[in-house]
């Protein structure tokens, strides 16, 4: 059995999960990490993805993170997220949201290089809207 | 000496206000709780934001890049002052206090010869400051048709700071709210949030060990801004439960001293309706023993 260790999920609103797990899965800005316990104490920065945490009961939940960051210690994961939802509830809208507000955004960037970071989060955004809800 | 009628009618009208005002405290107690329970939801974010900034910052103050959010421009002529007031009044003197706080810290800064500039959140505030600072308003937002306060509210009021501090509009920018401290007590506080301030006293010892991902300067440039709207966010929801509580206190203070109108009215009321009733029964007995 692999050791455990304590895992929480906050985005600025409310405390969404904290509890004992055994794996980890954060969508990292560069590239999916999984953490165990006793990983190295690691800060990363995270990208619109899915979050995969796995209980020490075996079950496994699923939350859609938008950005945000992971603060990682030997002991345990905090994810700080700008905002997130358990999968099940997310939906169309919600997307549809955050895309249209990016679009506005990325049509009124100051600069060029602000402009490709927006632009690279539209994609990761649209990419993430149709691996969750197909269709 | 007003007639019977009128008192009966005063004491009506009284009695209807002491109705609206306990009403209006019932409301505010429930609002008070939710406004506290947001308020604790989210405090764990705002902690951890500050622990993990704390540490990066302590480890990159002293480098030449670190981000202008940090370190501030290096001036402090121009100031912001973010004044968070609520949206409506009958709350006691929740509102003033805020107010009186806030310019008390402008005139200060203006007989020093510094520039203020206003950026008011909230009807009243607004409405207040504008009357002796009408010039150095540049800004105001108002959540007056939001029912649950979020973090895009925050956000919103923070993607103004931030365009306004990246144009090099100003130097220093302090935030204006109400600490809810309890339902009785709520403390006009004044916080700076640029150049950024935190309590360095629990960075953890293990800061230095850790590992970057993207790179250190890269996650102070993210997160520098993102706090800001968290500490706005955090102002926000403190102010939400303060509001409610001032009013909650204020409104049973009014409750109570309708209740002591009430009685005082009554009293009067009777001792008229007596000695009437005595001025009669005189005019009948001195009329039968003419008789």
């Amino acid at each position: 059995m692999a050791d455990s260790f304590d895992f929480e999920l906050v985005s600025p609103e409310r405390l969404l999960v904290s509890e004992k797990v055994t794996e980890v899965i954060i969508p990292a800005t560069l590239g999916e990490m999984t953490v165990l316990a006793k990983h190295a104490p690691t800060m990363t920065t995270i990208k619109p993805g899915v979050l995969t945490v796995k209980l020490v009961s075996g079950q496994v939940k699923k939350y859609v993170v938008f950005g945000g960051f992971a603060d990682i210690l030997p002991s345990g994961c905090t994810v700080l997220a700008e905002s997130a939802v358990a999968q099940e509830d997310a939906n169309r809208d919600l997307f549809q949201q955050r895309i249209e507000a990016l679009r506005a955004d990325i049509s009124d960037a100051p600069t060029d290089e602000h402009r490709t970071k927006l632009e690279h989060m539209l994609a990761e955004l649209t990419h993430l809207n149709h691996s969750i809800l197909p269709g | 000496m007003p007639s019977l009628k009128d008192l009966k009618n005063r004491i009506a009208s009284v009695k209807a206000t002491q109705k609206i005002t306990k009403a209006m405290k019932m409301v505010a107690a429930a609002k008070l709780r939710r406004a506290q329970e947001a308020a604790e939801a989210a405090r764990p974010y705002a902690e951890r934001m500050n622990r993990v900034l704390a540490g990066l910052s302590a480890a990159s103050a002293n480098s030449a890049e670190a981000p202008l959010l940090l370190t501030g421009t290096g001036k402090s002529q121009t100031h912001l002052l973010i004044v968070a007031t609520g949206e409506r009044g009958l709350a006691g003197g929740f509102n003033s206090s805020i107010i009186r706080l806030a310019r008390d810290h402008a005139l200060k800064l203006l007989s020093e010869g510094k520039t203020v500039k206003i950026l008011t959140v909230g009807r009243k505030g607004n409405d207040i400051l504008r009357r002796s600072f009408r010039e150095n308003i540049v800004d105001y937002v108002t959540f007056r048709e939001v029912k649950q306060l979020g973090f895009v509210q925050a956000n919103e009021v923070a993607q103004k700071v931030l365009a306004l501090f990246n144009a090099g509009e100003f130097d220093v920018a302090t935030l204006f709210y109400a600490r809810f401290a309890s339902v009785i007590s709520q403390v006009a506080t004044a916080q700076q949030i640029i150049p950024a301030k935190f309590d360095q006293a629990e960075v953890p010892a293990t800061a230095a060990l850790y590992e970057y991902e993207p790179g250190e300067q890269e996650i102070l440039e993210e997160l520098l801004p993102r706090n800001i709207a968290v500490q706005i966010f955090r102002a926000l929801l403190e102010n939400n439960a303060s509001f409610y509580g001032a009013q909650m206190s204020a409104m049973d203070n009014a409750t109570r001293n309708a209740g002591d109108m009430i009685n005082k009215l009554t009293l009067s009321y009777n001792r008229q309706r007596q000695a009437q009733i005595t001025k009669e029964l005189i005019e009948i007995i001195s009329g039968a023993e003419a008789l």
